[in-house]
């Protein structure tokens, strides 16, 4: 009896744990032209998924039993495409109570429920980095999530096999919360780099007093305290220790050459930019420091700091060597990236591979996930995608998509009304005429520090990425 | 001495203006006016279907002559073989010269303070130089409708050509005042009024919409009957939607404002569009029956409620143009105007089809506008707003080799190629310091 309670208690142990066991599914694709991204286009051909990885791809081959069969005769198989910087799922963004605020994790706040999850997924889109917003210089952790539709436990939306990434922000956005809203530190670019250079700096200090603390320790009669422990100066010790790499929200080249500048001299290596509208204008310097840059397909203007930006960024950094890839941070635009992709063969020609990489395994590099998805291949996990027409087509439609063998979408199963509980009470639902308010929320959660500069345009159309 | 002195100054003198000139590099190329002849295309007409191996000739702004084998004479020959002609795209919603900057309050031009204002008048405000005008022609966008937004009766919308140095130049001949229908329905999830009060707020918001419009007819009556009448701008320009001079152009979105809206124009004899209309398809066949256009978009959007169909906003022109709605898209965009033919492309797939997406561009809001004379197909008589691309100016892989607006041949050029060429080869590219 005693033994039975033994092993239900490790039983139960295993069920709290948070690496819970994630659905995975067994599904033959057959007479796909399979765009595999890192191998090439290989037309009239099978993939075949078993517990949730590629097993085989080739032509003509057989369903093991038990394995259900989809033809894709005449479609488009590629792999999920993934979003390197998105607020979906998230039921707060920005924590703009300090300039750094690396103590902070997004998988606090991930909310499986979220019809957001479910849109990304009728646009082929099987992982988004949810991240911090761009309030602070050094912002919170930022959560890799699978998109798990209809998982009620937030843990198993999120990739635990996913390394750690933290959030940066530079420029406007953290000058204006804590500059001009709080009156401190940093009101300029410049101030920015002394926030991240006194925090690095710190941050060595700290790591130095535990190491004393530690070799102490070990002495005999030995009476030093233990340091203060903060989460907020591990963390950037984490990042110096190259444990988590760095995605930074930036839109000016001064900035991003500063970032490169601090990021060399301490050491660091995993920096991705996000957003990098003026990217194109260090791209040399991007390519040979940092893990590329993600940027938008085309967005400009919404702000100061993006209006000398151009479209053809994605495809002068792409030709100057840079890992690049091509976000969303909109609920709307994370619904049709294969689209914002293929906008980089109309603003710089890119080739179809070249397109398709920056919505696939360019961001899997930049997530530092490469190993497990971002292309068709065998062993990898299996998120892919059908689609009716050429992804890169502005008519293409996605039909099916999978997340390790598991469909979570099918245009021919969706439904007109989405609502998984109807309350009858509910009279009025909300109805979200002004779609930014919703797709947009990089700078969610710190509106009132605009209020005093834009008070009267709170309710246009407007950006804050 | 004196003399040499003499010749230095005057050979000083003589090379100023080129030392000015010194300080200007390279050639600024403008549009430019004359008699082009787009030879041996495929002219997709909009109107009178394809041709092939078709030939345009454009004079004086007008489109004078289209056919196979047409002689050049004196025009300039732009070889458009393996190339295709389209009209110009429309956007029949826009913000477009009236913001340089969103987030940027000092660039704002299309809000005024004030509920009843319909006396703002867009063409006042287009910035013939906003950055954005050059951005978005290039894309094949020759026209669009320039929107002002903020209260009940915001102002009046003008359309604009995309080339000119004055609005009146750039001017399209369509006006319409607008109207933002009240909204009867919760904002967004920052919308903390209970359904009472919405409900009361939209009855408030209804009665002041009735009671304006009932003061903007008793200022016609008394103005057709010849009072004398103090200055009241407001009215004045209000009037001019009871007196049909201009269409009064109702922004409405939710399903049940559109039905509201489609009621309190039914007994009104005036002339209506509909704009937004996100939706529509709720209320199609209602729409279709009371013969109200519809200008619809932005298509690349999220679905207005939480419940709908993932496609719900790109489906939603295809949905009503089945219904019998005429039908024209909008960006509803400042600075991404350029994305029209994107949006079209989504409501074609997603049931649209591409013939009618193309009219939805073209044919259908100049219909809607009344100025299908001028615009909207490749006919003679038609101004010459043209675009001439590698293939379909939908997909993104085509290029749109060359636009021509009121005849003007329009450079292919703007901040974003010229950041472009400018950098796609830095020199001094990486440089170790």
């Amino acid at each position: 009896m005693k033994k039975l309670t033994y092993i239900l208690a490790a039983l139960l142990g295993l069920g709290l744990n948070s690496q819970a066991q994630t659905p995975k599914g067994s599904i033959l694709i057959k007479n796909a032209t399979v765009l595999t991204i890192t191998q090439g286009n290989q037309e009239n051909t099978d993939v075949l998924v078993q517990d949730g990885i590629i097993k085989q791809i080739g032509k003509n081959l057989s369903a093991p039993s038990g394995v259900s069969t989809i033809d894709a005769t005449g479609k488009y198989l590629m792999p999920g495409i993934i979003d390197a910087h998105s607020h979906v799922a998230l039921d707060v963004v920005n924590e703009a109570s300090a300039p750094i605020t690396s103590e902070v994790r997004m998988k606090d706040v991930v909310n499986p429920f979220e019809i957001g999850i479910y849109r990304a997924l009728a646009g082929g889109v099987t992982i988004s980095h949810a991240m911090h917003g761009s309030a602070n210089v050094v912002g919170g952790q930022n959560a890799t999530l699978k998109h798990r539709w209809g998982a009620k436990d937030p843990a198993e939306i999120i990739m635990q096999d996913a390394p750690r990434t933290i959030k940066f922000a530079l420029g406007e956005n953290p000058t204006r919360v804590h500059g001009r809203g709080n009156g401190i530190q940093p009101r300029t670019r410049m101030g920015v780099e002394a926030v991240l250079r006194n925090g690095f700096n710190e941050a060595i200090q700290y790591k130095k007093a535990w190491e004393t603390y530690n070799a102490a320790k070990s002495q005999k009669g030995n009476t030093t305290p233990p340091p203060a422990y903060s989460e907020r100066l591990q963390t950037l010790a984490d990042i110096l220790d190259g444990k988590i790499i760095i995605h930074c929200h930036s839109y000016r080249a001064d900035e991003i050459y500063m970032l490169i500048n601090v990021a060399r001299d301490f050491g660091i290596k995993k920096l991705v930019f996000q957003h990098t509208n003026e990217g194109f204008k260090v791209a040399p310097e991007i390519a040979e420091y940092t893990m590329g840059a993600s940027v938008f397909a085309d967005w400009w203007s919404y702000k100061f700091e993006v209006y000398y930006s151009t479209a053809f960024n994605a495809a002068i950094l792409q030709r100057n060597g840079a890992l690049t890839s091509i976000n969303s941070d909109s609920a709307e635009l994370i619904r049709h990236l294969y689209h914002e992709a293929a906008k980089t063969q109309r603003y710089g020609g890119l080739t179809d591979d070249e397109a398709l990489a920056m919505i696939t395994i360019n961001p899997a590099k930049q997530l530092g996930i490469d190993d497990k998805v971002g292309s068709i291949e065998v062993g990898k996990q299996a998120d892919l995608v059908v689609f009716e027409g050429h992804p890169l087509s502005s008519y293409a439609i996605p039909q099916m998509t999978f997340v390790d063998g598991v469909k979570y979408f099918d245009i021919k199963e969706d439904k007109d009304d989405q609502r998984q509980l109807i309350a009858a009470t509910e009279m009025v639902e909300p109805i979200f005429l002004r779609a930014d308010e919703e797709a947009h929320r990089c700078m969610q959660d710190v509106d009132a520090y605009f209020e005093a500069f834009q008070g009267a345009f709170l309710l246009e159309e407007e950006h804050h990425h | 001495m004196k003399n040499i002195l003499k010749t230095v100054y005057t050979l000083l003198l003589g090379f100023l203006p080129l030392a000015v000139l010194a300080q200007i590099d390279g050639e600024f190329v403008k549009p430019r006016s004359g008699k082009f002849l787009l030879q041996n295309a495929t002219v997709v007409t909009i109107t009178k279907g394809t041709l092939t191996n078709t030939s345009v000739l454009v004079e004086n702004g007008k489109i004078t002559q289209v056919g196979a084998n047409l002689s050049a004479g004196d025009a300039e020959v732009i070889d458009c073989t393996g190339m295709f002609v389209y009209p110009g795209m429309i956007d029949s919603g826009t913000r477009l010269g009236m913001v340089e900057v969103s987030s940027v309050p000092e660039t704002v031009d299309y809000a005024e303070i004030g509920n009843v204002t319909p006396n703002m008048q867009a063409l006042t405000t287009i910035n013939p130089n906003a950055e954005a005008i050059g951005v978005t022609r290039v894309s094949g966008v020759t026209t669009v409708l320039a929107v002002p937004t903020g209260g009940l009766f915001p102002g009046t919308a003008a359309l604009i050509n995309l080339n000119g140095y004055t609005p009146d130049q750039m001017y399209g001949g369509f006006k319409a005042v607008v109207m933002s229908f009240p909204n009867s329905g919760r904002r967004g999830r920052f919308d903390r009024r209970s359904e009472d009060d919405i409900k009361k707020d939209a009855e408030k918001a209804m009665k002041e919409a009735n009671d304006i419009w009932e003061n903007a007819k008793s200022y016609l009556e008394l103005k057709n009957s010849g009072a004398t009448l103090q200055y009241y701008p407001e009215m004045e320009h209000l009037s001019k939607a009871i007196s049909k001079e201009l269409p009064l152009l109702i922004q409405v979105d939710a399903a049940s404002d559109i039905q509201n809206a489609i009621k309190w124009v039914e007994d009104k004899d005036i002339r209506v569009i509909f704009s937004g209309v996100a939706e529509g398809w709720r209320v199609a066949d209602e729409i279709a029956k009371a013969g109200i256009p519809v200008i619809t978009g932005p298509v690349q959007d999220l679905p207005t409620r939480q419940s709908d169909r993932y496609d719900a906003a790109y489906a939603n022109a295809g949905k009503m143009a089945k219904a019998g709605v005429k039908v024209a898209l909008r960006t509803d965009d400042d600075d991404n105007v350029r994305n029209l033919p994107f949006h079209a492309a989504f409501a074609a797939a997603y049931g649209l089809g591409k013939e009618e997406a193309w009219k939805a561009v073209t044919i259908n809001p100049a219909e809607i506008m009344g100025i299908a004379d001028q615009y909207g197909s490749v006919e003679v008589g038609k101004r010459a707003n043209l675009i001439v691309s590698t293939g379909d100016p939908f997909e993104t892989r085509t290029q749109i080799m060359h636009v021509f607006i009121d005849g003007y041949r329009i450079p292919l050029s703007n901040r974003h190629i010229r950041l472009y060429l400018e950098f796609l080869e830095r020199s001094p590219g990486l440089k170790a310091n």
